[in-house]
This record gives structure tokens, C-alpha cells and sequence, in this order.
């Protein structure tokens, strides 16, 4: 199958909504520059003209609130912002307005929306050009949020956002953009909500979002030399996300690791955390751990941003001493149910064979 | 009228009376809800915050008078003229101050949150200026559709002081959209008077700082109120881009609720002074019977108006409360049925 990288998929889903739907049009700041687009929106005002392709003068709130106006009046606006900084200047009619009207209404009028939000990561760029608030977002009933880590689901989640008739905030990495898979030429939508295994595992079991995925995958494969098989679940959904999924691996697994690139604290890991200790806890062997940002805003100095943002080696690390905590874990109740045989009485949790071979206690 | 209209739009010409007639009529039927209104939330009967319109009817009514009935419309939390005066049912007004299910949102919005799209109220909300870009959208769709449609947000004076005004104004006056921002200048937000919120009383000037007409007029004409509108909302459905109207008015109730807030200050007091002699209703009808219209048959519109309030309170009172069921309804609309 043909294959595009990520910035070209968001691309062409771009172009076949504005093709297909002449309802659906595109405002924000810089949407015409590569400065703040990446190729993600690259020569669309040639190809579908100015009035539908709006670069905006940087007015969040009120290019917001427009789409916002235009939704209500039955047209399908996707909002554009460069960092999702900068839409922090448009949480009132994001979070007030958008995800709002709908319920207050009883359904008689709906926001259409796709509010897309970069995360603009590393570079040196600090701290108010790199941060990821999905999880602000996701926590606000009436607006789902959306992170594709793949370029097939890039172009398949844009899509079906814009054919849900809700408000939808749709967020990309740039660090995704030159990711390259098999996508189809034909319009498709990816349903909202529902996650992808993206490798199959026995052992541990790793749910990553956005460009995560790509790390978490780096990750199960630098764990398959220290012998242990993770399954990695891309979320792809944060709200809704898909708890059976979820869940499911966890009954198999018996362990949990949650990576977000964002701030640990009220974080979308502690959503899913917190939604594994309710919906499945009696599967878990093993304390859930999550990967995330320090509680620091962003640093500009190359040396800090190394210190701050995660990778693989992290998730592998973390993944390791989950799963030498529930291989402690089994050791023991297998010792307590052997203390019947004199002989198998006190084995210690020192004789894990994993444990010798790894090397990493951490325990 | 105030002196700080540097442009005052005036309406001593010749007006039909039929038209006046039906203009008075829409304003009486807004003051004699609202102090119906006022006296339920006196009693307690009615209990969500509640921000009454009386005093300024002219503005709602002279400017729905000039619009079409597709065009769309936006308030605030005082908005009960502005749903009144585009045509939104009265009955489902009252039952929705009530919580009741048959009000028009089913009991979830309560007096700050209206909606009619049946007669092009897209919704009111009580967030200080939100409805200024969200009027501009729409204006935008019209403009995009290369329809006709003609988009008014009403806002009130304290709204001017959002960021989202000048944004706005900017934005419709960048891309010449067909809307008409209407400032109800009632020199209060909430409890604190204009001249302790701005070093200059000019909100009209900011048409000008962003690049569109700012007219100020007298808010309590509803003749002037009405021609500022036809002119303004003409301009902008013939693609002559928006336009600025600052209704210098006076709110006669507090800020929320039935009381008149002399609590405020001596101040508020001697302006009720001033203001109360230029009641709207009462210079509609004093004009009206100097056009020759009977006081008979003004006091049959009045009886007429009474006894259609008194019948949606009935209503209201005897309608079903919404069910618990269906709190967790309508946070998404379904895609595949649209509601």
C-alpha cells in the first residue's frame, strides 16, 4: 500500500474534507505558514482559496469563538493552533462555549467543531511553546480529544472528528510528523474512542498516547533482550478512552505502565490509573507505574530538555521494575501456597531467575 | 441622553403607525413580563438568577424589528427582550425560568441560558462577552454560504471591556462580515457605574479604533432604534461590512433579581430620577396617541398582554420538571439523528 508520513496525511484529510463538505472550512494563525503548519496544511488556500483557508490575525479567542458561531450556524469549522500555548487564550469558548451548548440546549443546537492543537515540543522552545494539555481537556464533559500516533490514524481520526458534529480537539506532536505508514487514498474514518494494540505481548502491558507510541514500541523492543514481552496499546482516544481494551490487557498482563509526554499530576495517566484500579484491580499483580513529565514547566537549555522529556529507555526502565514487582509478586503467593511442603516453605523472593538475570533490583 | 455621544443618531421623522403600534406592543408585552417576573422572584416562585430587561425593551425590539426572521441573533445574561422581541415562545420562556421540562432548554438553562432556533436565537449565555465572536461566526457562515443573513450580538457595556469585543471588532471589520454589534449602554456592570470601569465614557469610539461605523444613540427611542437598525443591518446584508451601536439606555432593576440596588448609592437614586421620565413604553404610547391612536385600544393591547403572561405562568406551573433520567442526555449531539 502507498505510504505517506504524518504531516501528509493530516494533509490530505485536510484537502478531502474541503473537497467533499463545502460546509467544512479552516481558520487560525498561520495556516498558511510552514512556520507554524509543518507540510500539514501546505498549499491548501492555493488549492481551496483564501475564503475557506483563513489565516487569522492572533486572535485566539475570537477566531475560537467564531468557529464556534459558524458551527452553531451548520457550518463544520476546523480551528488551527500552532501551540497549544497559545489556545490557552481560547478556553472560553472551548470549555465554556463549545462543549457546553449542547447539553444546555437539550440538543436543539450543537458546535460541530475540530479545534486542532499542536504540541510543539523540545527545539529549546521552552515553556510556553511546548505544552501538551490534553489532559485540561479531556477533563471537560462535551468536548472529546483525540491524540493519533500513526499516519493512518492521522488521516482517519481527522475525518471522523469532523463527521462526529461535536466538539472535537484533535491534537498532534510535530515530533510525528515524519512518521511514515500505510495509509489509503480513499476517505476513511477511524472510530473516536476506540484503542489500537499495537504489539502483542504477554508480560507487561504499556498505554501510550500520541508520540508515546512511537517510544513505547522503541521500548518493548529494548525489553525483548531482557526477555520480556510488553504489549503496547496506542490510546489514540483520550476522551473517551477505551477502558475495555484496556482493561483486558491488563487481565493478561497483571501490570500496567501509562506514558504520557505531559505532567504527571491529574494527568491523563492518573485517569487511566485510576480507571484500571476501579475497573480491574483485582487483575493487577504489580503497583500501576506511570511515565510522564516532571511537575516542571518546560525548560529552553538543550542539557534541561534532556533531563526533562522522556523516551524509551525510560518506559523500558519503568516497564522492567513493574514487571520484576509482579514476578516478585507470583513468586510469593506461589511460596505461600507451597508452605504446605515443608521443602517449599520461606523460598525467598531474592530467587527470581529474572531478577539475577537483569541485574536491575530497584526493588 | 447623554452628552457623550459624539454621533447621535435622532428619530423625529414620520413613522407609520401600524409599525409603531407593533413596536410598542412587543415592548409592552417585555415590560409587563419582566415585572411579572420580578414579583414571582419576589415570592421565591422563581428561583434561578435572573436579570430583568425592564427599561431597555426599545433596543431588543427596535432592532428585531429590523431584522428578518432568518437572521441570527446572540445574547447574554439579560436576555429575556432579546428572546422575546425575535419571536421565542413565551410560554417556553417562563417554563424554563421555572426548571420546568417544557421550557426552551428543557429546564437546564434557566433565565441566563435561551434559546429559539426556530426563529434564529442560536443562544444566550451568561459568560460576559462570549456571544460577540460566536455572533461573528455566524456571520461568517452567512458570509461563506453567500447568503443574506445578518448576525446581531447584544451585549451590554461591561462586555466592551473583554478582550473578545476588540477582537471581534476587529476580526468582522478585517473580513467585512455581515453583523451589527449591539451595545446596550446601561451605564452599570454589574454594580459598578461606567466611569469607575473606563477613563473615558466612549464605547462608540472603538467602531472607529477597529475599522467599522460606531453610531450612539438614544436606547430609549425605539424609533431611533429601529432606523440605526434598518440602516446598519441594510449595510451589512449588502456586504457593506459591520457596524458598532452603542443604545445609551438605563436598567431600571438591579444587577440580578427584583431589586432595585439603591444599595449601590445615593447616585443610582437620582439617576432612577432622570431615566425613569424617559421609560420607553411610555414615550411609544405618548406618541401613539398623539398619532391618534385610541387610549381604548391601548388598553386593550395592555389586557391582551396581562392575560398571555398570566396564562404561560399557568402553564409553567403545571408543566412536568425534567426528568433525572435524562440529566446525562444531549452531552453529545447523536451524528446520526443530529440531536
Amino acid at each position: 500500500m502507498r505510504t505517506l508520513t504524518y504531516a501528509q496525511a493530516i494533509r490530505e484529510a485536510f484537502a478531502q474534507l474541503l473537497k467533499t463538505d463545502p460546509r467544512v472550512f479552516v481558520i487560525g494563525q498561520g495556516v498558511r505558514s510552514p512556520w507554524y503548519a509543518g507540510t500539514s496544511l501546505k498549499d491548501l488556500d492555493k488549492d481551496f482559496g483564501r475564503d475557506r483557508i483563513i489565516d487569522s490575525p492572533v486572535s485566539e479567542n475570537a477566531t475560537t469563538g467564531a468557529a464556534v458561531g459558524a458551527a452553531l450556524a451548520g457550518m463544520r469549522p476546523i480551528v488551527f493552533h500552532s501551540r497549544m500555548d497559545f489556545m490557552l487564550l481560547a478556553v472560553d469558548p472551548i470549555v465554556n462555549q463549545a462543549a457546553n451548548w449542547s447539553h444546555i440546549f437539550a440538543g436543539q443546537v450543537g458546535v460541530p467543531i475540530v479545534i486542532r492543537a499542536v504540541i510543539n515540543r523540545g527545539g529549546e522552545q521552552g515553556a510556553q511553546h511546548s505544552q501538551a494539555l490534553q489532559a485540561m481537556f479531556a477533563h471537560i464533559p462535551g468536548v472529546k480529544v483525540i491524540m493519533p500516533a500513526t499516519p493512518y490514524d492521522a488521516k482517519g481520526l481527522l475525518i471522523a472528528a469532523v463527521k462526529d458534529g461535536n466538539p472535537v480537539m484533535y491534537i498532534d506532536d510535530r515530533w510525528l510528523y515524519e512518521e511514515r505508514g500505510e495509509v489509503p487514498e480513499a476517505m476513511y474514518e477511524v472510530p473516536i474512542g476506540v484503542a489500537a494494540i499495537r504489539r502483542r505481548g504477554a508480560d507487561v502491558s504499556i498505554v501510550a498516547t500520541s508520540f508515546m507510541v512511537v517510544e513505547a514500541l522503541k521500548a518493548a523492543s529494548i525489553l525483548t533482550h531482557r526477555q520480556i514481552d510488553a504489549e503496547v496499546i496506542d490510546l489514540r482516544s483520550i476522551s473517551p478512552w477505551d477502558h475495555e481494551t484496556v482493561f483486558n490487557s491488563v487481565r493478561k498482563t497483571g501490570c500496567l505502565i501509562v506514558v504520557d509526554a505531559a505532567w504527571k499530576t491529574c494527568g491523563v495517566a492518573a485517569e487511566i490509573s485510576a480507571g484500571v484500579a476501579e475497573g480491574a484491580f483485582a487483575a493487577l499483580k504489580a503497583p500501576v507505574a506511570r511515565v510522564c513529565l516532571p511537575d516542571v514547566p518546560a525548560p529552553s537549555s538543550a542539557s534541561l530538555e534532556r533531563a526533562y522529556y522522556i523516551g524509551a529507555e525510560d518506559i523500558a526502565a519503568s516497564a522492567e521494575q513493574v514487571f520484576l514487582q509482579k514476578r516478585e509478586k507470583e513468586f510469593l503467593v506461589t511460596s505461600l501456597l507451597n508452605e504446605g511442603n515443608a521443602e517449599g516453605k520461606g523460598r525467598s523472593i531474592e530467587s527470581s531467575p529474572r531478577k539475577s538475570m537483569t541485574g536491575a533490583a530497584g526493588l | 441622553m447623554s452628552q457623550n455621544c459624539a454621533r447621535t443618531s435622532r428619530a423625529d421623522g414620520i413613522i407609520d403607525k401600524s409599525l409603531l403600534r407593533s413596536l410598542f406592543r412587543s415592548m409592552l408585552r417585555i415590560r409587563v413580563t419582566e415585572e411579572s417576573i420580578a414579583m414571582l422572584l419576589g415570592q421565591g416562585e422563581i428561583r434561578c438568577p435572573t436579570h430583568l430587561y425592564t427599561g431597555q425593551e426599545a433596543i431588543a425590539v427596535g432592532i428585531c424589528a429590523a431584522l428578518d426572521s432568518q437572521d441570527y441573533i446572540f445574547g447574554g445574561h439579560r436576555s429575556h427582550g432579546h428572546y422575546l422581541a425575535k419571536g421565542g415562545d413565551l410560554r417556553a420562556l417562563v417554563a424554563e425560568l421555572y426548571g420546568k421540562a417544557t421550557g426552551c432548554a428543557r429546564g437546564r438553562g434557566g433565565s441566563m441560558h435561551l434559546v429559539a432556533p426556530e426563529v434564529g436565537l442560536l443562544g444566550t449565555v451568561p459568560l460576559v462577552a462570549a456571544t460577540i465572536p460566536i455572533g461573528v461566526g455566524a456571520a461568517l457562515a452567512s458570509k461563506l454560504r453567500g447568503e443574506r443573513r445578518v448576525s446581531v450580538p447584544f451585549f451590554g457595556d461591561g462586555a466592551t471591556e473583554e478582550g473578545h469585543f476588540h477582537e471581534s471588532l476587529n476580526l468582522a471589520a478585517n473580513f467585512r462580515l455581515p453583523v451589527v454589534f449591539v451595545c446596550e449602554n446601561n451605564l452599570y456592570s454589574s454594580h459598578m457605574h461606567i466611569n469607575e470601569r473606563r477613563a473615558e465614557d466612549n464605547i462608540h469610539k472603538s467602531g472607529e479604533a477597529h475599522g467599522l461605523p460606531g453610531v450612539c444613540l438614544d436606547g430609549n427611542d425605539v424609533v431611533a432604534v429601529y432606523r440605526a437598525g434598518i440602516e446598519a443591518i441594510d449595510r451589512a446584508r449588502r456586504d457593506g461590512g459591520p457596524t458598532l451601536l452603542e443604545c445609551r439606555t438605563y436598567r431600571w432593576r438591579g444587577h440580578v433579581g427584583p431589586a432595585f440596588d439603591t444599595d449601590v448609592g445615593v447616585k443610582r437614586k437620582n439617576e432612577m430620577g432622570y431615566w425613569i421620565p424617559r421609560d420607553p413604553v411610555a414615550r411609544a404610547r405618548t406618541r401613539l396617541v398623539e398619532m391618534g391612536l385610541a387610549q381604548s385600544e391601548i388598553d386593550h393591547i395592555e389586557q391582551e398582554i396581562i392575560a398571555e403572561v398570566q396564562e404561560a405562568i399557568q402553564f409553567a406551573r403545571e408543566s412536568l420538571s425534567p426528568s433525572a433520567d435524562d440529566l446525562e442526555k444531549h452531552v453529545f449531539i447523536n451524528p446520526q439523528t443530529g440531536r
